[in-house]
């Protein structure tokens, strides 16, 4: 299988943006997740309020023309609370899928392509961490370094990293008996020029479907652990922080935690839907099922 | 096989040990001492000394370490911090409402995922397979405590059906029974999704084998043959799915778990993480960890045992 022979089997760039169109589901997943973007990019602009401002005057506040989603126990806006949220929930996903995608990506090169010990020891490593009960590993990092959005990113990264790398890694050993790579070291390319020139551009496309895939589970950690008052500290704008204070007032005023729910759906479902359609369009075969 | 077993369980008795040192080794590497951090700013000095003293934290690293594998097998995981009672004796008082819950959980997403994977293909590219199809994509990308939290809005606090907290009295097999409903419901339902689309995948293969050829060239109707022949064999390679769905289930039950106020180890270790209670953070995570890697392990054992060819211990 030669480089050139991979490439003819994808739809040209501009097919693949058709393709997932023309899917409903990745359609919708796409409109969803371009909508979340807008609100992450553009919040100081779209929120009506700021989100952090305080009118304990109106609390409680059911949705109204002046407030779209009510207010909350201290009178904050929670339609401006929620489209900030959607800045924090992304900008914490994307910068810790992107850490651990990197990550993965080297690592993984290095297993499948270096030394045998060091693939031994990697692949230990990457076992070890996969075969962790996800939620009790971050909770225990949580504990040591006391919640916040960077002990949030280290969670994130460390618990995503090792199956980027088993995927990249997997990839590299499949590709590294190939043909034009040996044709490549025949001719005297050292190992640097083979990883990062012919390795790197052949096994990045399934990492990012995976990394799409992953962008829900990241989202969904991250509010439930603000849920769980162990993610960013209050009185930041996260979703799972919304959902805690909704929980507290949730029989004096239900529509704050009914309210904050919503975008976490909608968010969860576009990246689940937009993934899915990407693998349909890129990878038919589909190795990279989610699990919930 | 006896060799196989000695490798697999070797390495995951290793893999224990590694996260828990390394998790020892966190402790630290980190700035700042725990015990400071957990009394707070206006902590006397003589104070912290003696949480120090009490969480073990004035032994070097190494003692400290060892100490505390020496005493995990003995099932001495340590005192906590602040009510003073044994960790282990925790960690069994609630465990049985965890397992429990992940039990029925999985239980029901199981026999849900056989049903409506079955349904899928039996009309198969009809209505019925695309609804099933988006209806099970979207329960495996919504959270399962958003899930959760919906339900106890709907059910137990509007409709007043089902109890919105505990886990039921002692004894109250049906106040129990009642208070497991939308937990299970909530932690299962992502599952019973991923399972119906794996029991599709994994029928629709089965559907192309010759003797379903043969059933159907005597006439047998299609809901006959995905029932009574083509499941059963469907079924096998989703079971190893299963162990580690149960690691998964365990996950979503820690925040289910707080949404409904339930005892269990969710409960129990996310009020130990707000106190940075450490003796029963570690304790709860090497035991849910052992928990977790003998069940995969188990499952791995009956996997190569059932099929000889699995026998590559890490896998890729």
């Amino acid at each position: 299988m030669s480089c050139a022979a991979d490439d003819t089997r994808l739809p040209a760039r501009r097919g693949i943006g058709r393709a997932l169109l023309a899917d409903p589901l990745g359609a919708a997943g796409f409109a969803l997740v371009a909508v979340f973007l807008a609100m992450a990019l553009l919040a100081p602009w779209i929120a009506p309020y700021d989100p952090v401002a305080l009118d304990v005057k109106a609390k409680f506040q059911p949705p109204s023309a002046a407030h779209w989603a009510g207010t909350d126990h201290l009178g904050r806006d929670l339609m401006s609370r929620l489209v900030w949220g959607a800045r924090l929930a992304l900008g914490i996903a994307t910068t810790s899928v992107g850490i651990a995608g990197a990550l993965g990506l080297v690592l993984g090169l290095v297993a499948g392509y270096g030394a045998r010990w060091l693939d031994g020891l990697l692949v230990l490593v990457f076992a070890s961490m996969s075969s962790l009960p996800m939620i009790f590993f971050a909770l225990a990092v949580i504990t040591v370094l006391g919640p916040g959005p960077a002990t949030l990113i280290l969670v994130i990264v460390l618990v995503s990293f090792p199956a980027y790398g088993r995927l990249i890694r997997t990839q590299t050993l499949a590709l590294a008996g190939a043909d034009f790579i040996l044709a490549e070291r025949a001719m005297g390319a050292g190992p640097g020029r083979i990883l990062f020139r012919h390795l790197l551009p052949n096994v990045v496309g399934p990492l990012v479907i995976l990394i799409c895939m992953d962008i829900p589970v990241v989202i969904m950690l991250e509010a439930g652990l603000g849920y769980l008052n162990l993610g960013v500290r209050p009185p930041a704008p996260s979703w799972g922080n919304i959902l805690s204070d909704g929980y507290t007032s949730l029989r004096q005023a239900p529509h704050v935690i009914i309210v904050a729910g919503i975008p976490l759906v909608l968010a969860t479902l576009g990246f689940t839907f937009l993934g899915e359609g990407l693998r349909d369009v890129l990878d038919p075969r589909g190795a990279g099922r989610r699990r919930p | 096989m006896l060799g196989y077993a000695i490798r697999r369980l070797g390495l995951s008795v290793l893999i224990l040990v590694l996260v828990m040192s390394a998790m020892y080794a966190m402790v630290f590497l980190v700035p700042g001492d725990p015990a400071s951090l957990a009394l707070g700013p206006r902590a006397t000095p003589e104070l912290k000394e003696a949480l120090r003293e009490r969480m073990g934290l004035d032994q070097p690293v190494l003692v400290q370490v060892g100490h505390f594998f020496g005493s995990a097998l003995r099932g001495d995981l340590g005192i906590d911090v602040w009510s003073k009672r044994p960790v282990l004796g925790q960690i069994l008082e609630v465990f049985p409402n965890t397992l429990l819950l992940g039990a029925v959980a999985l239980g029901w997403a199981f026999a849900a995922g056989i049903l409506l994977g079955a349904a899928a293909v039996v009309w198969r590219d009809g209505w019925v397979d695309r609804l099933l199809g988006v209806l099970s994509v979207s329960v495996i990308a919504v959270p399962s405590f958003v899930v959760a939290i919906y339900a106890l809005i709907v059910f137990a606090v509007w409709l007043n059906w089902l109890p919105a907290i505990g886990a039921g009295e002692p004894g109250d097999i049906a106040g129990q029974a009642r208070a497991l409903v939308l937990p299970a419901f909530a932690v299962g339902v992502g599952w019973a999704g991923y399972l119906a689309r794996l029991i599709r995948a994994s029928l629709l293969e089965v559907m192309e084998a010759p003797h379903i050829r043969t059933a159907r060239a005597f006439g047998m109707s299609e809901r006959d043959i995905v029932f009574r022949h083509a499941l059963r064999v469907a079924i096998v390679p989703t079971l190893s799915v299963l162990a580690v769905g149960f690691g998964a289930i365990l996950s979503s039950a820690v925040f289910v778990e707080s949404v409904f106020s339930r005892p269990g180890i969710g409960t129990l270790i996310t009020g130990a993480v707000e106190k940075r209670n450490y003796p029963v953070v570690m304790g709860t995570v090497l035991f849910m960890t052992a928990f977790y890697l003998a069940v995969v392990t188990a499952a791995d054992l009956l996997i190569a045992r059932l099929d000889q060819r699995v026998r590559d211990v890490l896998r890729g």
